[in-house]
């Protein structure tokens, strides 16, 4: 268990390229097809990692391992999550003392970046489906409606996130 | 937190230049993972080799983790109440604004020109309606990146290959890197 743990968040840490968020539907993949969480639980560890500052994939991952697996689990999943940031970090930084002036560092950066963004887009568009048993309903015309009023918090006030997932909860207790 | 290690590393400790760290954060931000690990991997291999960015991503983790431990064991604990489901069902919707936000941000210095536009939309779409694994699109943009930049200099065109960072327009959002 620890094990399967530690494995996959490594192969989900080695392409969490853009901070994290560009992972979420790869994890969501991988625990609900493994059967250790259901896509609404997982759904629920997502809003609960964003409570935590720091990465929210790094968080969902110790938040997935306690689950599973009480405090070692925590501890290989975030372990596993962070290991291959800190081994192409330190690979990267013995290579190239200065790898900014590198033209190649320049230009697969010109093509990775965007292909970042676009999973990231995907990460957005992929959390607000609906849930496969659920289809189209008023849960799901809600949570559209809260986060688009939250994403013009975000933009007209730049509030705190967390202040941005205070709101949404609040508005859940109300709508749900 | 990036503000945070900046003032810390230039101005407390004097390990760099200001300028060095602008671009060491630049480069935490193009390899995988949080910002903030990354960074603290390459400010603390730079000053004290391997140990040294162990010692330092461990000490960047070590409080998160501790946050989300506490956090786990209150979820149990109040776990199927009608009230907290309702909460987390709501913060789904806060959780796809701050994604949408971070698309938004990171589109703003990796869309520079029609290609990389291109190559956006042509993620989306993949990921979308084809179930390809995203580590073979990340490799196919890597490989791409390269070829582009050498056909399009062959063919004398000038090509930008980066903007300035635009970490600090929106500081709040660094809570989560």
């Amino acid at each position: 268990m620890y094990w399967d743990l530690f494995m996959m968040f490594i192969r989900v840490g080695l392409v969490s390229f853009g901070g994290g968020y560009a992972v979420i539907p790869i994890i969501q993949h991988e625990v609900t097809e493994k059967g250790w969480l259901t896509s609404a639980e997982f759904q629920q560890t997502v809003a609960l990692a964003g409570m935590a500052p720091g990465s929210i994939a790094t968080n969902a991952a110790t938040l997935i391992g306690y689950r599973t697996a009480g405090y070692i689990g925590a501890a290989v999943s975030t372990a596993g999550m962070i290991l291959p940031s800190l081994v192409v970090i330190v690979l990267l930084s013995a290579l190239f003392y200065r790898m900014h002036d590198n033209s190649w560092v320049k230009s697969s950066l010109y093509g990775l970046r965007p292909v970042t963004t676009g999973l990231i887009i995907y990460a957005a568009i992929h959390f607000g489906y609906p849930s496969e048993n659920s289809g189209i309903s008023w849960v799901w015309i809600a949570t559209l409606l809260i986060s688009g009023v939250c994403l013009f918090l975000l933009l007209k006030y730049k509030l705190h996130p967390l202040l941005i997932l205070s709101v949404a909860g609040a508005a859940g207790i109300i709508l749900f | 937190m990036l503000p945070i290690i900046e003032r810390e590393v230039v101005n407390k400790k004097k390990w760099m230049q200001e300028d060095e760290i602008g671009e060491l954060i630049s480069l935490a931000g193009s390899a995988p993972g949080g910002v903030g690990v990354n960074a603290a991997a390459m400010i603390g291999h730079r000053q004290a080799g391997i140990a040294g960015a162990v010692s330092a991503v461990m000490g960047v983790t070590c409080p998160t983790f501790l946050i989300v431990i506490l956090i786990s064991v209150f979820a149990i604990l109040f776990r199927n109440q009608p009230k907290v489901e309702a909460a987390l069902k709501g913060m789904n919707g806060g959780i796809i604004a701050l994604i949408s936000m971070a698309a938004y941000r990171t589109a703003r210095y990796s869309i520079l020109d029609t290609t990389t536009a291109i190559a956006a939309i042509v993620t989306v779409a993949v990921l979308l309606f084809a179930g390809i694994h995203p580590l073979y699109l990340i490799i196919t943009g890597l490989i791409c990146g390269m070829a582009v930049i050498r056909i399009k200099k062959r063919l004398g065109l000038q090509v930008k290959m980066e903007k300035k960072s635009v970490t600090g327009s929106y500081p709040e959002l660094e809570y989560y890197i």
